[in-house]
């Protein structure tokens, strides 16, 4: 590897990276929606009227990139509802009125894991997708030749600000992370596991180090990583955990690489031991309007705004509430959205820590070029579109960038570069479009 | 909670720096070669900075006003044209001749190419270059005032001593002859990283280079012609200039490079004593080709491995 991919240095702001995660109350409702996976959303299983109870299924995969969608409080559906995701996609809804008692399903007994086709089918029947925030289902990723696979890269970087649910899990869930890495070495012949940890957080890395020596029959080998954003992109922590390059259109498992974020793996280890599927996520609740920022571990469908009231309250009128990161969140208009399996974090952000300065004109200073992991130029790029330029935008390799958004953090000018650059990367989507209709 | 968060497309955080701040900072740095010079050349020397500053911000001013454009002076980008072309002139030109120079520098140069970032050429360069061009007296340098009259080292036969030049007590223009208010100057702005080291090495260091041999390598006379003339300020302050230097490492350094080869072949081949206006002028030019040859690579543009 010749070197460290570039990027920025974002403030941390991890105010709860030693927050134990704490089980919130039993809500009264949850809205559960049926799209919280890339692919194609599940097809609600239950009407109004039935009972359910925790762990049972509520949602059916609906082909071969989709996921289970399982109840996280025993109640009875009251209501399938039209449901906006924050990503703006349109859904279903199953909302079920809890009956504050918790019941577990008699169904739930662990899965029985023979073989690699068993141990896909028991994910794949787990409903557990990837859970640092993409929601790619993780059986997919699993089902794969296991003679291409060389590296299982845990992804433990966790680089946005605030951000700390995988730190609780590292901290915290080594145990389900070993049954886990058991399965895996046994099913798939992984040999090799790299958990790539931002130099920073030391007790993760400690904790890490402590669960590789555990391990017997294969190398776990714990990687600090430079305590520089975005060190958590798929393709920078497959490059600085292995020295591979993932070219635009390809995939980690076309370098012989798999990914998987720590908390995920804690997921299967957890499901593979109890049987018990995905239902409950654990979520930094953060944010300067937050009154007491912790980790949660909220049901699949609690609302924000219960979210928020366990954590205290907000204490002002936040200027912003982010799913996820500041850096590549997204923001909602209002606290009826349900935390979803792949939230990670919900951040209240007052006007003060979200303020961005006017945007000017371009200095050329070139800090968004000197700092793009990828050496995109967010300028050349930004002219481009303009100009609505596609054979130059695809020069400019727009396709590559991952919206990481150093770009627009560094403009002294604070231009909107990594927007431009999805609208960019939209753009050339619809040309392609266009172009094969023809 | 009220209805009113925004939505907005991320990053939702901001690094916190601005071309204001950028500017303010390039001021800051350029306040110990601003207060030598006025300390050697007196108080002529400060009326010509404040008429150079004052007169370039209000062009800019009035420019955005005529046109309708939205005011820019805020960003201070303005006042360190104005000031920069203040410090490379002599404080003997005429102060008429200061806001004609503001003028070109501000009007001609920046702001009918559409304001900052779109000016080709360092705008208090080309000023200085233009006056040099257009008044004659131009040629004429400043002394210090109360030290024994002395041609300007580049045009004389003898050189001042290594202490004179690095303290600034000798003919020049305003901000240049203090080598050490200029490299304290430099070193503030790479702290506030707001320059990198590429541009100001490279092209000190090729000039040294290039006297060492001239020479007959006598590496103290190579100091002394390095440390005479524009140089320092040039390789500091006026070729690091973001809207018209390369942005990547390597488009740097051959700028740097580039820029101190054409001073040193203009100072020892060239009519004019000294080429620093030129030699950065010129490579203004090539910058957009020096970009185009430097480009980053882009991440696993090579395929998959």
């Amino acid at each position: 590897m010749a070197s460290y991919l570039r990027g920025i240095h974002t403030p941390h702001r991890k105010g709860t990276k030693n927050s134990p995660a704490v089980r919130m109350d039993i809500p009264q409702r949850v809205t559960i929606p049926m799209s919280m996976h890339i692919g194609k959303p599940a097809v609600p299983t239950v009407k109004v009227g039935d009972l359910v109870k925790v762990g049972t299924k509520i949602g059916d995969a609906d082909g071969y990139i989709s996921s289970n969608v399982y109840s996280g409080v025993s109640g009875k559906v009251t209501k399938l509802t039209d449901y906006l995701m924050h990503n703006g996609a349109a859904t279903t809804a199953v909302v079920i009125e809890s009956d504050g008692e918790m019941t577990i399903d008699e169904s739930i007994t662990p899965p029985t894991v023979n073989s690699k086709q068993e141990l896909v089918e028991a994910i794949k029947a787990s409903g557990i997708v990837g859970l640092g925030g993409a929601g790619f289902p993780t059986y997919v990723k699993l089902d794969v030749d296991p003679g291409r696979i060389d590296y299982l890269i845990i992804n433990g970087a966790e680089c946005e600000p605030y951000v700390t649910s995988d730190t609780a899990t590292m901290l915290t869930r080594s145990d389900d992370m070993v049954d886990a890495l058991n399965a895996l070495n046994r099913h798939l012949g992984i040999k090799q596991v790299i958990i790539g940890v931002e130099s920073h957080n030391k007790k993760a890395l400690e904790a890490m180090k402590r669960m590789a020596a555990s391990v017997d029959g294969f190398s776990v080998k714990v990687q600090s990583l430079p305590a520089v954003y975005p060190q958590g992109g798929e393709k920078v922590l497959v490059y600085h955990t292995t020295g591979r390059k993932i070219a635009n259109n390809k995939l980690p498992i076309d370098v012989g690489c798999i990914v998987l974020n720590c908390t995920t793996v804690a997921a299967i280890g957890a499901y593979l031991r109890t049987g018990m599927p995905l239902v409950e996520k654990c979520v930094t609740v953060e944010g300067g309007a937050v009154k007491q920022p912790q980790n949660v571990i909220a049901p699949i469908g609690a609302s924000l705004k219960d979210l928020f009231d366990f954590c205290g309250g907000l204490t002002e009128d936040p200027a912003k509430i982010i799913y996820g990161g500041p850096m590549m969140g997204i923001t909602v208009a209002n606290l009826d959205m349900s935390v979803i399996k792949n939230t990670n974090a919900v951040l209240a952000l007052t006007k003060k820590e979200s303020k961005l300065p006017k945007t000017t004109s371009c200095i050329r200073c070139g800090a968004c070029i000197n700092t793009c992991p990828f050496g995109l130029e967010a300028t050349s790029i930004a002219e481009a579109y303009e100009k609505k330029d596609a054979a130059m935008l695809s020069e400019l390799s727009v396709q590559s960038c991952m919206e990481c958004g150093c770009c627009s953090f560094v403009c002294p000018a604070n231009r909107p570069l990594v927007q431009i650059n999805k609208l960019s990367k939209q753009f050339l989507r619809e040309e392609a479009k266009k172009e094969s209709d023809k | 909670m009220s209805s009113l968060t925004q939505i907005t497309v991320s990053p939702h955080i901001h690094s916190g720096r601005s071309t204001t701040g950028i500017m303010l900072d390039v001021l800051i740095s350029l306040l110990p070669a601003t207060v030598v010079g006025v300390l050697i050349f007196g108080w002529r020397a400060l009326l010509i900075v404040a008429v150079c500053v004052l007169s370039s911000v209000a062009f800019e001013a009035l420019f955005n006003l005529i046109i309708k454009k939205d005011q820019t002076v805020g960003d201070l980008s303005a006042a360190v044209t104005g000031l920069l072309l203040a410090l490379n002139l002599s404080a003997n030109v005429e102060i008429w001749q200061c806001v004609i120079g503001s003028l070109f520098a501000i009007v001609v140069v920046k702001c009918i190419f559409g304001g900052i970032g779109h000016n080709l050429v360092n705008p208090a360069i080309t000023a200085r270059v233009f006056m040099l061009v257009a008044f004659s007296s131009l040629a004429t340098p400043s002394f210090p005032v109360d030290a024994v009259a002395s041609a300007t080292p580049l045009a004389s036969e003898v050189l001042p001593s290594l202490k004179d030049l690095f303290m600034g007590n000798y003919g020049g223009a305003i901000g240049e002859t203090c080598t050490a208010a200029l490299i304290l100057g430099g070193l503030y702005l790479l702290v506030r990283r707001v320059i990198t080291w590429h541009i100001p090495v490279t092209f000190i260091a090729t000039a040294f280079v290039f006297s060492f041999f001239m020479e007959g390598f006598v590496a103290l006379d190579a100091l002394a012609l390095v440390m005479s003339g524009g140089i320092f300020i040039g390789a500091i302050f006026m070729a690091t200039d973001y809207t018209t230097s390369p942005s990547t490492g390597w488009g740097k350094v051959i700028f740097g490079i580039g820029a101190g080869l054409l001073t040193c072949l203009i100072r020892y081949f060239g009519t004019y004593p000294e080429g620093v206006s030129f030699a950065i002028l010129f490579m203004n030019i090539l910058t957009p080709y020096i970009s185009r040859w430097t480009k980053r690579k882009v991440f696993a543009a090579g395929g998959t491995r």
